[in-house]
């Protein structure tokens, strides 16, 4: 199935305002206070096909790759994108295709923002366990979130859990690796 | 899509006792895909009987925590039988973070190659 693929690519006023705060933020080491609050363009919506993750990828790196961002970067985004998409469908919709996930994502700045939704009753990231404990260890899930959190600058879910805002400092010339 | 027809996503290779496997994809990425590579992993332990398994990630440029549940699962059903589990050759440095990363270079055997590898057995 064809992704629809709305996306202003250019923002402008109190939007662009919140990202050159965030973006400050990122600069600075303190906590993105904003992402909660930014303006995304309208949705990619795409059903609940984990098929349809490497077409959302490519389109993203596409875009990525077309500002000269690191291979660090790109591979970053990649991963953390797979596994929020994957999550959304299959913990989120559970794989229910008559449920949609919605995309929708920008770079500003050097910096890479994106905005997951799904359908699903959401979740409390504090309940999920922490995978590199021992006892945890052998588990064959739960390390999703933990690969989200450590490759993107910023992670956070809204709404019940069913909404992830993320973004990434992205580098062109090798000034800024996380 | 999910669709895709089924296909050989390993090489199998006898050294002794020891079952050399290679991935043949070197984005281990898509949900089927990761189905399907697990699946045939599984057989080899179910189905093939076999006890020694040596994994080879030199192909592998990319995976994500699906295959890493596979992982777990195919080293889980190895200990119940008495059998063992080894990788070698994670060349690319970001497939090794991961496996730092999540804890579980401390679960695997990881080797540099697959000689050091295949005389760990």
């Amino acid at each position: 199935m064809e992704a629809a693929w709305f996306a202003p690519r250019r923002m402008g006023g109190a939007c662009a305002w919140i990202v050159r705060r965030c973006n400050t933020c990122i600069a600075h080491g303190e906590a993105a206070v904003a992402l909660e609050k930014l303006v995304f363009p309208a949705d990619m919506v795409l059903p609940s096909d984990t098929g349809m993750v490497q077409d959302v990828q490519q389109r993203v790196l596409a875009d990525l790759e077309a500002l000269q961002v690191s291979e660090r970067d790109l591979f970053s985004v990649k991963l953390a994108l797979e596994e929020a998409l994957v999550n959304a469908m299959k913990h989120g919709n559970q794989l229910d295709r008559s449920k949609n996930v919605r995309v929708s994502y920008f770079i500003q700045d050097d910096t890479f923002y994106i905005r997951i939704m799904d359908e699903g009753e959401g979740f409390d990231p504090d309940d999920v366990p922490d995978p590199t404990l021992e006892e945890n260890l052998e588990r064959a899930c739960g390390r999703g979130l933990m690969l989200m959190r450590h490759y993107m600058n910023e992670v956070r879910f809204l709404d019940r859990g069913n909404i992830v805002v993320m973004c990434r400092k992205c580098s062109r010339n090798g000034t800024y690796e996380k | 899509m999910s669709s895709q027809p089924r296909r050989r996503r390993l090489e199998v290779e006898d050294i002794g006792d020891v079952t050399y496997v290679k991935f043949t994809d070197s984005k281990i990425l898509d949900e089927a895909n990761i189905q399907q590579i697990g699946e045939q992993l599984y057989s080899l332990v179910d189905d093939a009987s076999r006890r020694k398994i040596l994994l080879d990630f030199s192909k592998v440029e990319y995976l994500s925590s699906a295959f890493l549940g596979k992982l777990v699962t195919l080293n889980k059903k190895l200990q119940g039988v008495q059998g063992r589990l080894a990788l070698c050759n994670i060349t690319h440095k970001d497939i090794f973070d991961i496996f730092v990363i999540t804890g579980l270079k401390r679960v695997f055997n990881i080797y540099q190659d697959e000689q050091e590898a295949l005389q760990s057995f």
